[in-house]
């Protein structure tokens, strides 16, 4: 049964992260180097580097970025597959679109309306302060989420908005007064293009993981 | 029992089942996504550094 739901998790994991790799070099890491030279003259990012083993640019960085990729996938594909477990809703090739935009929701546009995606050489606040913000605002978004889907009295439903809404009114962590060498429409760009991406990235996942759960077998033959 | 023939059948698996394999994933599924997206040794960043960028987590 674990190795079963492993292996799906594994399979759907790489092909999103796969697909989601492919387009980031294409269109989102371009951003990246571009705001780097930014970066790079205020010297904030340059020191922090300088010391520490880094992938050669080029051919490397690109490797490494596209196995990032890769186990980010599974990494997201194991906790949708612990979200299909724990609710006890089917996940297939039919619905897997819906059980994406529910990830995409929780993991990228909730936490993304209170930290906008983040170039190099954008001043931010404290990163600790940001992760926990972060990880809070998914697992609350998660909850209001289930609690909406699952619940059958309607009081209940309307609970749900709560969890939703508590982290934006709580606020993300920003700076009093941030100022950035990194020009507004490359941020503009970086911020519509990583949103694209990982849409993209929640739709192929939830259908390669309905698709992948049940390739590896049905409870009715095992 | 009302299940969809093709489809990965959750019903017919206990509670019991559901829940332990759901931890096992849940807490895989963190590890990795910790270890790429969040863990600040600095080799891991710079490795992970685009894709951190890329799927707007906070990164630096």
């Amino acid at each position: 049964m674990i190795m079963r739901v492993l292996l799906a998790a594994i399979i759907a994991g790489m092909l999103a992260g796969a697909v989601a790799g492919a387009f980031q070099i294409w269109r989102v890491t371009p951003l990246i180097l571009a705001a780097e030279v930014y970066e790079n003259q205020t010297g904030a990012g340059a020191i922090q580097q300088a010391e520490a083993w880094a992938p050669e640019e080029g051919i490397e960085r690109t490797a490494y970025t596209l196995l990032a990729s890769l186990l980010m996938g599974v990494g997201f594909a194991l906790v949708l597959a612990a979200a299909v477990l724990f609710t006890g809703r089917a996940i297939t090739v039919q619905n897997g679109v819906l059980w994406g935009i529910m990830g995409f929701i929780v993991f990228s546009l909730a936490p993304t309306t209170g930290l906008a995606p983040e170039l190099p050489g954008m001043p931010a606040a404290d990163l600790l302060a940001r992760q926990t913000w972060w990880w809070g605002t998914v697992i609350a978004t998660g909850s209001g989420i289930a609690l909406i889907v699952l619940q059958e009295q309607l009081a209940l439903k309307a609970l749900g908005v709560i969890p939703i809404v508590a982290p934006h009114v709580i606020g993300a962590p920003h700076l009093q007064d941030p100022e950035s060498a990194v020009p507004a429409v490359l941020a503009a760009n970086f911020a519509a293009n990583t949103l694209t991406m990982m849409a993209l990235f929640w739709i192929v996942l939830g259908v390669s993981l309905g698709w992948a759960l049940n390739r590896t077998g049905t409870s009715a033959e095992s | 029992m009302l299940t969809n023939e093709s489809s990965f059948s959750i019903a017919s698996l206990s509670v019991q089942d559901r829940m332990t394999t759901g931890a096992v994933m849940l807490l895989l599924g963190v590890f990795m996504l910790y270890g790429v997206a969040f863990a600040q040794p600095d080799a891991l960043h710079n490795a992970a550094h685009d894709t951190r960028h890329a799927v707007t987590v906070p990164c630096h």
